[in-house]
């Protein structure tokens, strides 16, 4: 019998415990930032423990902080949340990227940008959206604040192994489609929870020829599916990604070869394979309130199944049976640790670029880091998303959870890029859609959804 | 952590799939830097109105409904954001026990930290729950890993090492400090390519 990527990944960081049971894991970077962090520091100090170590864990901010003007942060209590961070990572010496620094940003957009995330790690950060980082090839999840507590204490978690899932992704995307309709059409078709109880990972040609960007977007939002784990194997793309990145390894050639041993030996070694052809799909949309409510583009709005579909129909005032590219469109958000990487936005102004927004809509982009947004205005971004009506702001989580003052107003239906549809995601009764970068451009051009497979659409 | 063996309690049925955390406790709560008094924001969207007043029709709100220490929900409950801060919330407050047809990994993990346990039963069995009145009482006995109600009893699974866990109300650190040696150990076999 052989063994998975995540098998062979699992082991090689065992401490102790028995299969079947809560296993000590250990952990090789622990991210850290403002909103699930402070208790964790809190008991550390109340109980006169240490941070065991420090060069494994590096902070950032980006939940809280106000992407229109990031250096006027008004709400005092949030205010408060950042200058807490500030504190404790002065007093447990643990590198921070803060507000201002190059590099600060959205935690999942840095951990691989600085070359910090590497393939063969454990990774974990209070954050659901973890995950993303396994699109290098490494256990990565999301833990609570007593779990991260315990990581800062200890180095390591208690858990339980879960079963692996093969999700094997096959054919050629078409023009217009991305990664983000790839495992937003998963999602559609097998449900929010499929994946609960299980590491997930994607594997097959599709997945090879991907960029790193786009494996993220995929892996980042395996835990809609409910899996908290979701990777890929790292493979020349991967090597070539990390090579050259601030914190990547100095004896580069000595880690690639070390890297090459995580692979999964055959599909039979998954506990479950989900087979999906990719050839046909069509870019999705979300119609409901949690991100397996979607349709392709070409489709329309479900039957009211049960309870769970009514309240989501009345939540978002839509109607069943009504075209997907009818959806109203009066903001557009783009940005988040699902699609606010240069690769999204370059794709965002693709289909921007000598357009304008419909009337009525708004459009913000938020670049994922400062790196981001640095680079983005090197290429001149900027402009093509000024000249067509957005506002380009600074970098954060934004309106993707909107705790910042950036908010979605009520009853307004904003396209975004982001992972979320939940009811006040965005903001208290606003109505989210999710979609790629260049689906959710292209609603703000026309102020409703529009198939962008379709030429004359751009 | 507070220990959890036997335990009495009322129960308030939220019966709606797929519960997520960003509705048990939303956002604007979580800029505080403190575990407690969360309570008071619990279901904030659905528990007050627009204009701030508490919403009469959500069963929160209900006078035959305070006191309870359990809450009967349906499939995939405390899915989405990894915000301990809905179990913080949902202890603060006052629930001892969620009964739901499944959780979300990184929700079930949050409530072993902090002695609110996560019990799955089938919906069949819930649904029961669900219909009982507001001052009828059902019965949670860890140790034989049973729910009671109506003079039903129905069994519940639960590894070993977190009903322990429960039972004793241990601190996890504590337990791993223990273990410093072993992880030290761990440490010097790593490859390095600094």
């Amino acid at each position: 019998m052989g063994k998975t990527l995540f098998d062979k990944l699992w082991e090689k960081h065992v401490i102790t415990g028995a299969p079947g049971e809560p296993q000590l894991i250990y952990i090789d970077l622990h991210l850290v930032h403002e909103v699930t962090s402070p208790q964790a520091f809190e008991g550390l100090r109340v109980n006169h423990r240490h941070v065991r170590r420090t060069e494994r864990t590096f902070a950032t901010m980006d939940h809280n902080v106000p992407t229109k003007d990031i250096f006027n942060i008004k709400d005092a209590i949030s205010l408060k949340q950042i200058e807490t961070l500030k504190k404790n990572c002065n007093e447990f010496g643990i590198r921070l990227a803060e507000v201002g620094s190059e590099d600060q940003g959205i935690v999942h957009v840095i951990g691989p940008q600085l070359g910090l995330t590497q393939p063969g790690q454990t990774v974990v950060c209070g954050d659901s959206h973890t995950a993303t980082h396994g699109a290098f090839g490494s256990i990565a999840f999301g833990i609570g604040t007593s779990e991260v507590e315990h990581v800062l204490a200890t180095q390591t978690i208690w858990q339980l192994k879960p079963k692996t899932m093969g999700i094997h992704l096959r054919g050629k995307l078409q023009e217009g489609v991305s990664a983000k309709d790839i495992i937003m059409a998963l999602i559609a078709t097998y449900g929010v929870d499929f994946g609960t109880g299980y590491a997930l990972e994607f594997y097959g040609d599709t997945v090879d020829s991907l960029s790193m960007e786009n494996r993220m977007s995929i892996c980042n939002m395996a835990i809609e599916g409910g899996a908290k784990m979701g990777m890929m194997k790292p493979d020349q793309t991967t090597f070539e990604y990390v090579k050259g990145r601030k914190y990547a390894p100095k004896k580069m050639e000595e880690a690639i070869d070390y890297w090459k041993q995580f692979y999964t030996d055959s599909p039979a070694d998954y506990d479950k394979v989900l087979e999906f052809d990719v050839s046909d799909l069509a870019p999705y949309v979300s119609w409901g309130t949690n991100p397996s409510m979607s349709v392709p583009i070409s489709g329309k709005l479900p039957d009211i199944a049960d309870m769970n579909f009514q309240r989501a129909y009345d939540y978002m005032d839509l109607k069943p049976h009504m075209a997907a590219s009818a959806i109203p469109i009066q903001w557009i958000f783009i940005g988040s640790c699902t699609n606010g990487r240069l690769a999204d936005l370059q794709e965002a102004a693709r289909v921007l670029k000598g357009h304008h927004l419909a009337k009525n809509v708004t459009a913000w982009i938020v670049p994922g880091s400062r790196t981001v947004k640095n680079d983005a205005e090197k290429l001149g971004l900027d402009k093509i998303f000024k000249d067509a009506g957005c506002e380009w702001r600074d970098p954060g989580c934004s309106a993707c959870l909107a705790m910042n003052p950036d908010k979605i107003p009520a009853g307004i239906h904003c396209a975004s890029t982001t992972n979320r549809n939940f009811e006040g995601r965005q903001g208290k009764d606003a109505r989210t859609h999710l979609a790629s970068p260049a689906m959710v451009a292209a609603a703000g051009i026309h102020g409703h959804f529009v198939d962008i497979r379709q030429k004359e659409v751009i | 952590m507070e220990a959890i063996t036997i335990h009495k309690g009322t129960t308030i049925p939220l019966m709606n799939n797929n519960i997520d955390t960003d509705q048990i406790i939303p956002k604007q709560f979580l800029k505080n830097i403190l575990k407690t008094g969360y309570g008071k924001h619990l279901f904030h969207d659905w528990r007050f109105l627009d204009d701030g007043r508490p919403n009469p029709n959500f069963i929160l709100n209900q006078p035959e409904r305070q006191g309870a220490t359990i809450l009967i929900s349906g499939e995939n409950f405390g899915c989405g954001s990894s915000r301990e801060h809905a179990a913080w919330a949902l202890k603060d407050w006052g629930f001892k026990i969620v009964i739901a047809g499944s959780y979300s990994d990184i929700f079930f993990m949050n409530c072993t930290k902090n002695g609110v346990l996560p019990i799955i039963l089938p919906l069949e069995a819930r649904q029961k729950m669900a219909a009982i009145s507001p001052e009828e009482k059902i019965t949670v006995d860890l140790p034989q890993q049973t729910v009671e109600c109506k003079s039903e009893k129905y069994h519940f699974d639960i590894d070993s090492t977190w009903k322990k866990k429960f039972i004793n109300g241990t601190d996890d650190i504590d337990v791993t400090l223990d273990y410093s040696d072993k992880i030290s150990e761990f440490e010097n076999s790593m490859p390095s390519f600094s």
